[in-house]
């Protein structure tokens, strides 16, 4: 079961599991039906069909068939994502969410505490609060002047 | 069972029709990541939206889907108010509407978080985060158009001014809405009214706006009398399944 579930990736961000990413909330055989309890990152976020298709293929290449629930409650929370996702997230070049506080401060208040995934330097200014995706902010180095996403913190 | 089918539409439409009208400006925002945040915020409200519909439509019954509720009802029907069925005439102005409807969006997110509705209250909670960050967003914009150029300032008061006049519907009951406010489900809106109009207001004066004293206000988009903008929303909207029935993705 986890070997399947994990074969799953997140189209946005293909290095992370979705094991990694926390969205499978519960997946339990019953009669030979794998049931999964999948929350979604955000509200509108258009991964969440793929992932959802993507599960049932995975489980019906052995065999077996998938059905999948969208659960909103409890909402998802960035603090899901495991620590290895989060390493194989900043190796992928997407800065890891901050705590709630500073990631405010970072968002709103021009802090410079997001550190830059490709020269580590916290010399960084905000782009856009909204990024490639809904759950990313644009930032930029000022140190090796690359752009780069970082992953909000959502809780 | 009624009221609340009615009444979550009463929620869900404003969330449909602004993020159509925020859609409308995918590849034509004014600048790249002005362009992305409009369309990611768009996103939010479609998939808060979509979350409404299929609860309603389990309500429904009949074999209903979300997509019943999106594309085949008549105008009469959409219960959303006329603020977000405005057009994208200008940045301004979009950013105006935007930020009109964001400050009453999370203060009805807050209550509704409380709901023992089940469902609404799971909604409301993921909804609240992703609606935080659209507030930030259009405040933000409102204070750097509003205390920018002598020319943005003058094109923001001047979106402020023409929008206040839809602000007031936004806290006018429905039936459905006082039925369910009755029960203890849905939220008495007129509770927030004054607390609305002081963070507005606070907005605007740190943006060197002034605060409009109109007090001339229009509503009948929430009882189904749309303006003249709203058909041409729906043709957009409902083309596709109004001229291929039941066609999927
Ligand atoms: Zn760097």
């Amino acid at each position: 079961m986890v070997e399947t579930l994990s074969s799953v990736s997140d189209p946005e961000i293909p290095v992370l599991t979705v094991l990694d990413l926390g969205v499978i909330r519960e997946a339990i055989e019953k009669d030979g039906i794998i049931y999964i309890k999948l929350t979604p990152t955000y509200s509108g976020c258009p991964a969440m069909d793929v992932i959802g298709d993507d599960l049932k293929k995975a489980f019906s290449e052995i065999g077996k068939q998938a059905k999948v629930e969208l659960v909103l409650s409890p909402a998802w929370s960035s603090d899901w994502i495991s620590e290895e996702g989060l390493q194989k997230m900043e190796e992928y070049g997407i800065a890891r969410p901050l705590s709630e506080s500073n990631d405010i401060d970072v968002l709103l208040n021009s802090k410079k505490l997001v550190k830059c995934p490709q020269c580590q330097s916290t010399n960084t200014h905000l782009v856009s609060q909204f990024g490639s995706t809904a759950c990313k902010a644009l930032f930029k180095c000022d140190d090796c002047l690359e752009p780069f996403d970082y992953f909000k913190c959502l809780k | 069972m009624s009221n609340l089918y009615n009444y979550i539409l009463t929620i869900a439409d404003n969330s449909l029709i602004l993020a159509q009208r925020l859609g409308e400006l995918c590849g034509h925002g004014p600048s790249l990541e002005t362009d992305i945040a409009l369309t990611n915020i768009s996103l939010d409200l479609l998939g808060q939206t979509r979350s409404y519909y299929q609860y309603a439509a389990k309500l429904k019954g009949e074999d209903k889907t979300e997509d019943d509720i999106a594309f085949l009802r008549i105008e009469r029907e959409y219960k959303n108010c006329l603020l977000v069925e405005q057009p994208n005439t200008h940045f301004g102005y979009t950013i105006g509407r935007q930020f009109l409807f964001d400050v009453y969006h999370l203060m009805l997110m807050e209550k509704l978080q409380n709901s023992p509705d089940e469902t609404l209250s799971a909604i409301a909670k993921k909804g609240i985060k992703e609606v935080s960050y659209h507030k930030r967003f259009s405040s933000d914009w409102v204070k750097r158009l509003g205390d920018g150029t002598e020319e943005s300032n003058q094109k923001m008061q001047e979106a402020i001014n023409d929008l206040w006049r839809f602000t007031d519907e936004l806290f006018f009951m429905t039936e459905a809405e006082k039925a369910m406010a009755k029960e203890g489900i849905g939220i008495d809106v007129s509770t927030f009214k004054e607390k609305y109009y002081k963070e507005v207001s606070e907005v605007l004066k740190e943006a060197t706006l002034t605060v409009p004293e109109n007090k001339y206000f229009t509503k009948g988009g929430k009882e189904g009398v749309h303006s003249e903008h709203m058909g041409y929303i729906l043709a957009d909207l409902q083309y596709m399944q109004r001229t291929y029935p039941n066609m999927q993705w």
